[in-house]
Parts: structure tokens; C-alpha cells; sequence
């Protein structure tokens, strides 16, 4: 067995003999969600780095936690592959794009494309987990249909750390699309809201949208002819592509126009950004300081006021839920929308079951409290 | 002071071996139930993490039937063996177990007394859909009760702006999809027995079919389950949203095979129906080619609707039954469907027979209609009953592997038809890498039972020493136990079983499915395969 792998399963059984707890990191992009424990030691997978198999016909990518998502993507890309989900990839405080393949799972973020294409979890085919004893263990595996046993590695993505360090990686991957089109219309948000779920019932390429200050626009992706036609169906202003994919970057790594107000305002600690995933056909909710709306409806963004909590009972009540990215007062209750109190049993016994001794502190999202 | 702000860990610490819960006195042992089993005097025990089946002794027939007589009108409760003998196994009629009584519930509240009362009872629950699955996921406990969604079969909404449909869990896979029909949608995971399985039993084992290349498993096309814990307590996992908070329980509940919560109500994803569907019907001489043509069509970035192989004897087999014209001198032959708006379809086909030309097509034929579609696809939906004509009995492996592996895979079951000196039929979502191995045997001669299971075992482990699973979409039931101690380890399975204490501490969900004991491991005998490392290396031939 490599090396690194034992030295760090060895790290984790000694922390847990000397009740210590530790912090996974990986490319350290997502510190400002996972929210920092200051006396936790950190568990740095960067060490355990490298795609360990890839074989374009296969559809499947195997990687080391600590390999960057850009040299996934690269590596990918020159087989005419991706990961269509548009993981974000944020950018350290360097402005490098340095988030890792496992911090990609840990967190489960997907970008743009996650209403057409799936998310995270349903590209994760198979992880080698190092849970709280010290154990390393896999689950799933490297094909595409895999019912034997319980599917421990799907239930990894978006996790946080909660049940153990991801060490590597099996993920489906897709073939790029043959073509790709950005299309922009001028419209309000209830009209683009309707617009959007009348063309998500018919057959067209949609691949994406974002609805921000009045402002539609839709990616399509897919074969030459159905692009083609959806254009003639839809209508609409044709972004240049150099423009439209430029654009569709920096909303997929959150550096575009509104994260960067978003987030300066946030710091300047007179607002919050808030996350809400909701059912997409939720109506217009009432404004806020400013929205940006992506996945069909389905996620909105919400710039609130510093001690706004209006954002969290609007989501619920619409049968969604909402996080505070950054922002706001305080890092304690009302940040999120509490679990259901069903599943926080079935959540502390799972957490008990793979970190009995409480090793791994969690990113901000995976802390309940007790009600 | 270590705090750890997880889920209000209390910091007591503990371990798999003695988690700190599984002391707990589960609910309803407080002396004061108003039923009494008959061994309250006993403690309860703690599950134990190595144990699939539940610890306590077993309640009589006559004391559960007294309780939920109570519970249930009486046409929804069975015990007499002449009623619950047609319960007593599922698609896999070869594992057969008699239930103490079987429950049809009506409502929810039902489903969640039942539950309860068995929790405080000790009773294993057995969930059963239609009954159709092929690993014996839903064979009755003997101890148990089988509980039958059967009633649950209304399709309560649909929602044609949101693209969802809410139904019962007994609804009949097919009835969703004629149900929103209307609207210009299907629903999209098709298991050949879609006519009459049910979406629980989807939801159960994430099934498959023939467009899950393209379309996703069940787990791809369902947002949300709402059900009942094992003490009868509510649940819902996943939401109307695209995800919800804490962890995505949803993706081990699909797929759980009834061992972590009994479901009620599923929330599916619809799909736009596709205004075309064309596919093309490929011979090839060799089965090395095909299995390469497989490869090339996924490396040259398609991704058919559906992809499937058959080899000769199965092409034989359905031809005699279905006479669709199949080419009977063919080593292999592939069906590739492309589906979408005209365009985009005809677009496809052309790229797809470019590949398969490329890839050494002997023989090519193209759907000029839907009827010559269904014409190409009826040998492929009839490959089991048609096997059923060639022999008394037939065994059907599932597993997935590599789609490089394929004809290595037809090749080395071809050798294990000597070794066993038995038949094998084969059909493939090669698309998907997933093989049904049909094993053609007679049960009533016990020599070629054994044999039969060896040669399916064979298949399994070479599976997984491929880099694939045991299973790809029919579910480990009670069949593949064994198997499941070729592919995971000690430490894995002891996780798994922890996972289901997490939703079920008692154990009473389905016990002693899906996940082997040590105690079953050791007595099989086989070696868990390490990972990329081939444990036999007499495998090694090809």
C-alpha cells in the first residue's frame, strides 16, 4: 500500500487514541463555508495526490483526493471528456484554482449544468474512505451499475468530513458536448421563471440558466441539429461563444459580477449572501437586497440584510431550504435550516458509527444541534 | 474540553463494537406496552454489528396475528398457510420461506402501527412490492411479518410544470409512465419487468434497465421517498429541491433493498418523451469485435439511449420465439438506439453507424419506423422467457464489469460451459458493462443445481477480479450473500451493517439480506478480492 495513504491512516488512529480532532483539507477553497475550528490540527490530502486510472471508453476517472479539479479537468478534456456537473473550483486567497477532486466530493457543490446533468452524487461511482479508527475501506466501485451493498460512497458526497477523509475517487465522466450556445433575454423574473419551466417540459437541449438584475440567460448543449433548432424555437439574443463560455465560468467558480459584490458587501458586514435550493416552481419571493437564480428556479441566491432571517423561513416555507454562505452575524443557530428531527438520529448514530471518537470536525454544513 | 459540534455528539466515546446507543433500551421495552410479548422478561439485547438477523427470541404466529388484528381490518391481515403461500417468494422462486402472517395496509397510519408494533414485538418486517425481484430481496423471514404495499397504488399528483409525479409506492413502474403520458413525459428507468413491478420495489434494489446509460437508475430519477422508520416513525429523504440538508440519506435508501425504512410515498423525476427513437441492429463475427465496437462507440462520445449484446445461442433462442429476422450466424449482436428530435437523432445514427462499420459490422440494418424498432428490440425484451423454452430452469447472474472486459467475459464463460458442462445463454446492457448470464439448468436434478450455482459463482468472482460488482441492478438479496464476502472486506461489511443500525438499532427491516455475517464469509470459504489485484491468478488466461 502507498506510503502517504498509511502515514494517513496512522495520523488519524493516533488522534484518536490522544482524543484529538483534526480538520481535512484540501486545497483550502472552501474554508469560508467549512467554517474554521481553530485547535484542530489538519489532515492535508494534497500529499495524497494523481489520477490513478482513466480510460476514456470506460467512462469512469479514478484519482487521488489531493489531485487538483483543473488537472482532472485537463487531463479530461484532451480525451474530449468532462465532468459535466460544473463543479465549482474556486479560487485560493492567491486567486489559484486550487480545490482538490476530494474537496470536490466532500462538499458536493455543483455548478451551472446541475439541474439538466446531476450533481455530484450522481457521478460519484466508487471512494476509498478512511473513516474515524483509522479503517480504509471502499465502497462502490468503477462501474456504472453497482447495487451490492449499501451505497456507502454516494452518501460521501456533500458529507464534509462528517464520516471520514476521502482518500480517492471513482467518478462517471461524459463526453463534451458536440455543440454549445448561450442565448439572452431581456425579462423580469417572474416572466424568465415561467419561460423557464415551460421549455424544461419540452425537449430541448437546456443545459443550464441564471436569471440575474433582468437578465435571462440559457445555455443548450447537445448535438449540432438539436442546438440549431432549439435557437430557432427559442429565440433570443445568440451570446457570442467566447463571451457565453467566459461567462459560464466564472458563475460556475462564483467569481462573476454578483459573487464579488455579493461577497464584498458580506465582508463589509453590513449584509449576507444566502444559498436556497428550493422546488424549482417556487414563485417570485419577495425582494431581497438583490437575486441571482440558477438551475431552473431551483437555487437562488439571496443577498439579505446582515440580520435578515426572513431569507431561512421563506425557503421553508416553500418547501426548500437555505445556508448562509457568508456574511451576517454570528456563526451560531439560524444559519441554516435545522434537520428534520427524524433524520438527526439517523445522522449522529451513522456519525457515531464511522468516527466513533469524534476525530474529523466537519465543514460548517454538516453541524446540527441538538434541538 | 473537546466539543464536538457534530449532531450534539455528547462525547461519550465509544466504539463500532459498543456504539454508545446500542445499549439503549429501545422504545417500547418500558414495561408498560400494552402488548406483552412473551419474553419481556428477557432484556432486550443490543444488535450486534456482526449479525444480520435480529438477536431475540422469536414471537409466536398467534400472538403477532392477535396484535395487528387489532391494528387491521380484516381482509388486510393473512396468516392461514393457504393465503400466504403465494407470498412465500418472490422472481426467485428457488429460496422459499413461509411468513407468520402477511399485512396489506391502506393507509400510512397503518403502515405506521404495523411498524410499531412489530418494533415492540421484535418482529422481522419483510416490505414487499409486486413480488418480481430476481435475488430473493423480498423472500419472507420465517419469524416475520411480510408487509404488501400492494394498496399503495395511487398515483396522488402530477405536476407538469415541476416535471414530478407523487405516488404510491405500489405503483406499477409502467402505470407512471401511462399516467403521465398526457403531458408529453415518461418516466425513465425501465426494468424489463416495469409491467408490473412496482416503483417501491424500484426504489428498493435502484433499478436499472435498458436506457440507463443515457437516463440514470432509479436513484437519478427520484427526488424524494417518504416512509416510515423501524418503529414506525416518519421519514422523508431528499425534497422537492434539487438537495436537502445533512446527508444525502436519499442515496443509500434507494438501493437499500428494504433494510433501512419501508416507503409509503415517492416523489419521481418525469421526463420529456423524446419525439424519435431509432436504432440499429449490428452483426458481428466475432464476439472480440463487438465487445471493441462497445468500447469504440463510448470513447468516440456517444452515448446511446440503449446499448445491448446478445451471443448466438441467445440470438437463436429469441429468434425462435419472437421471428424477427435476427442474423443467426452472427457471433455477436448489438442493438444501439439514439432517441431525441429528428435531427438530432438522424445526427447520431449517422456517427453510430460510422463506429460500428469502423469496428468490423458484418451486417447493418437501420429502423425505418417504430414498428421495425420494436421489431429489433422484441427478441431483446423476450431473452428470458425465450431461455425459459430451452430448459427447465435457468439461473440469471447480473453482474457489472468494464466494458473492455466484455468479450474476455463471453470468452471465459464460454470455457465455463465445459468446466460445468452446462448451457449459458448471454445477454448484455453492454452499454452499461452489466451481464445477464442466463445459466440453463434443471432443478429437479440436483447434481446440476449445484453445478448451475458453482458456475454462476464463477461469474461473480471473475466479476470482481475484472475491477466490477455482483451486482448491477437485480440486487443482492438472498441470493448473492456468498459473493458479497468475495467483494468486501471484513472492516466494509461491519460498516455496512453499522449503517443499517444507524436507521434500524433493532435490526427488524429485512434481517440477514444483502450484507453477510463474518460467521457466512468465513464458512464460504472464498477470499475477498483486493482491488486491482487478482486474487486468482489462475484467471489469468486472457
Amino acid at each position: 500500500m502507498n506510503d502517504t495513504l498509511i502515514g494517513l491512516a496512522e495520523r488519524v488512529r493516533q488522534a484518536a487514541a490522544a482524543k484529538a480532532i483534526l480538520r481535512i483539507r484540501g486545497g483550502n477553497t472552501k474554508s469560508f463555508m467549512a467554517g474554521v475550528i481553530s485547535d484542530a490540527a489538519t489532515l492535508d490530502m494534497r500529499a495524497y495526490a494523481g489520477i490513478v486510472d482513466y480510460a476514456p471508453s470506460e467512462l469512469v476517472i479514478t484519482a487521488r483526493a489531493g489531485t487538483p479539479l483543473v488537472e482532472i479537468e485537463k487531463v479530461l478534456a484532451e480525451r474530449g471528456q468532462c465532468l459535466p456537473f460544473d463543479p465549482p473550483r474556486f479560487a485560493d486567497a492567491d486567486g489559484v484554482l486550487a480545490g482538490t477532486v476530494g474537496g470536490m466530493v466532500a462538499a458536493g457543490l455543483a455548478g451551472p449544468g446541475r439541474a439538466a446533468v446531476g450533481g455530484v452524487r450522481d457521478y460519484v461511482l466508487g471512494v476509498l474512505l478512511l473513516n474515524g479508527r483509522g479503517d480504509l475501506m471502499h465502497f462502490g466501485g468503477q462501474v456504472m451499475k453497482n447495487v451490492a451493498g449499501y451505497d456507502v460512497s454516494r452518501l460521501l458526497a456533500g458529507s464534509w468530513g462528517a464520516l471520514g477523509a476521502i482518500c480517492e475517487v471513482s467518478l462517471k465522466v461524459l463526453p463534451m458536448p458536440v455543440a454549445t450556445t448561450t442565448l439572452r433575454f431581456d425579462l423580469r423574473q417572474g416572466e424568465a421563471l415561467d419561460r423557464l419551466h415551460t421549455w424544461a417540459g419540452q425537449p430541448l437541449p437546456l443545459n443550464a440558466s441564471v436569471w440575474w438584475r433582468d437578465t435571462l440567460a440559457v445555455r443548450l448543449r447537445g448535438a449540432n441539429a438539436a442546438v440549431a433548432t432549439a435557437i430557432q424555437k427559442m429565440g433570443g439574443e445568440v451570446i457570442p461563444d467566447d463571451l457565453g463560455n467566459a461567462f459560464w465560468e466564472g458563475l460556475r467558480d462564483q467569481r462573476d459580477e454578483f459573487f464579488i459584490e455579493a461577497r464584498a458587501a458580506a465582508e463589509r458586514e453590513n449584509s449576507a449572501l444566502w444559498r436556497l435550493s428550493l422546488p424549482p416552481t417556487t414563485p417570485v419571493l419577495p425582494s431581497f437586497l438583490d437575486t441571482l437564480i440558477e438551475w431552473g428556479g431551483a437555487q437562488r441566491w439571496i443577498v439579505a440584510g446582515a440580520e435578515d432571517t426572513l431569507v431561512l423561513h421563506r425557503a421553508e416555507r416553500a418547501g426548500g431550504s437555505a445556508f448562509r454562505v457568508s456574511g451576517g452575524v454570528g456563526d451560531g443557530a439560524g444559519y441554516a435550516t435545522p434537520l428534520a428531527p427524524a433524520l438527526l438520529g439517523i445522522h449522529r448514530r451513522l456519525r457515531e458509527s464511522f468516527d466513533p471518537h469524534g476525530v474529523f470536525v466537519p465543514g460548517r454544513p454538516m453541524r446540527f444541534q441538538h434541538s | 474540553m473537546r466539543v464536538d459540534p457534530v449532531f450534539g455528539d455528547d462525547g461519550t466515546p465509544s466504539t463500532l463494537a459498543d456504539p454508545g446507543w446500542a445499549n439503549t433500551v429501545p422504545p417500547g421495552f418500558d414495561g408498560e406496552s400494552a402488548i406483552a410479548p412473551s419474553r419481556l422478561d428477557e432484556p432486550p439485547r443490543a444488535p450486534d454489528a456482526s449479525a444480520a438477523a435480529p438477536a431475540r427470541a422469536a414471537v409466536g404466529q398467534s400472538t403477532l396475528v392477535e396484535t395487528l388484528k387489532s391494528l387491521l381490518p380484516p381482509h388486510a391481515l393473512l396468516w392461514r398457510n393457504e393465503d400466504t403461500t403465494p407470498y412465500e417468494c418472490d422472481g426467485l422462486t428457488a429460496y422459499r420461506e413461509r411468513p407468520l402472517a402477511v399485512a396489506l395496509p391502506e393507509t400510512e397510519e397503518q403502515v405506521s402501527a404495523i411498524l410499531a408494533a412489530c418494533h415492540r414485538l421484535g418482529v422481522p418486517v419483510v416490505a414487499r412490492g409486486a413480488g418480481t425481484g430476481l435475488s430473493g430481496g423480498a423472500m419472507p423471514h420465517a419469524n416475520g411479518l411480510t408487509l404488501s404495499l400492494a394498496k399503495f397504488n395511487k398515483v396522488v399528483k402530477i405536476d407538469a410544470r415541476a416535471r414530478t409525479a407523487t405516488v404510491q409506492s405500489g405503483v406499477r413502474n409502467l402505470a407512471i409512465s401511462e399516467a403521465v403520458a398526457p403531458h408529453g413525459f415518461y418516466y425513465a428507468p425501465d426494468p424489463s419487468s416495469q409491467i408490473a413491478c412496482t416503483i417501491g420495489g424500484n426504489i428498493a434494489e435502484n433499478s436499472g434497465g435498458v436506457h440507463c446509460l443515457k437516463y440514470g437508475l432509479t436513484l437519478h430519477n427520484v427526488l424524494q421517498v417518504r416512509g416510515f422508520l423501524a418503529d414506525g416513525s416518519p421519514a422523508t429523504f431528499g425534497s422537492m429541491a434539487l438537495d436537502a440538508p445533512g446527508l444525502d440519506l436519499l442515496s443509500v435508501v434507494v438501493g437499500s433493498e428494504g433494510m433501512l425504512a419501508v416507503v409509503t410515498e415517492v416523489v419521481v423525476k418525469l421526463t420529456p418523451k423524446p419525439q424519435v427513437a431509432r436504432c440499429i441492429m449490428a452483426s458481428f463475427s466475432d464476439v472480440r469485435h463487438a465487445g471493441d465496437a462497445v468500447a469504440a462507440i463510448i470513447a468516440n462520445g456517444l452515448i446511446p439511449a440503449g446499448l445491448e449484446m446478445m451471443d448466438k445461442p441467445m440470438t437463436a433462442a429469441v429468434e425462435a420465439f419472437v421471428h424477427a429476422g435476427y442474423d443467426l450466424d452472427a457471433a455477436a449482436i448489438l442493438l444501439c438506439e439514439s432517441d431525441g428530435t429528428p435531427e438530432e437523432v438522424q445526427e447520431e445514427i449517422l456517427r453510430m453507424e460510422a463506429v460500428l462499420v469502423e469496428a468490423g459490422a458484418t451486417r447493418l440494418e437501420i429502423s425505418a419506423d417504430e414498428a421495425q424498432r420494436l421489431k429489433f428490440w422484441s427478441g431483446r425484451k423476450n431473452a428470458f422467457p425465450a431461455s425459459g423454452r430451452l430448459s427447465p430452469d435457468y439461473m440469471c447472474m447480473d453482474s457489472t464489469i468494464p466494458r473492455a472486459r466484455l468479450a474476455d467475459m463471453l470468452l471465459a464463460i464460454a470455457g465455463m460451459e465445459k468446466t460445468f458442462d452446462l448451457r449459458c445463454c448471454n445477454v448484455f446492457h453492454a452499454g452499461d458493462g452489466n451481464l445477464h448470464p442466463l445459466i440453463l439448468f434443471d432443478a429437479n436434478d440436483p447434481d446440476q443445481l449445484r453445478r448451475a450455482e458453482a458456475f454462476g459463482a464463477e461469474i461473480l468472482e471473475l466479476s470482481v477480479a475484472m475491477g466490477g460488482t455482483i451486482s448491477g441492478e437485480h440486487g443482492v438479496g438472498a441470493e448473492k450473500l456468498n459473493s458479497m464476502c468475495v467483494q468486501f472486506s471484513e472492516a466494509e461489511r461491519a460498516q455496512m451493517f453499522a449503517l443499517k443500525a444507524a436507521f434500524d438499532p433493532q435490526g427488524l427491516l429485512n434481517p440477514g439480506k444483502v450484507i453477510p455475517t463474518l460467521h457466512r464469509c468465513a464458512e464460504y470459504g472464498r477470499m475477498h478480492v483486493k482491488r486491482g489485484v487478482l486474487a486468482f491468478p489462475e484467471l489469468e488466461r486472457f
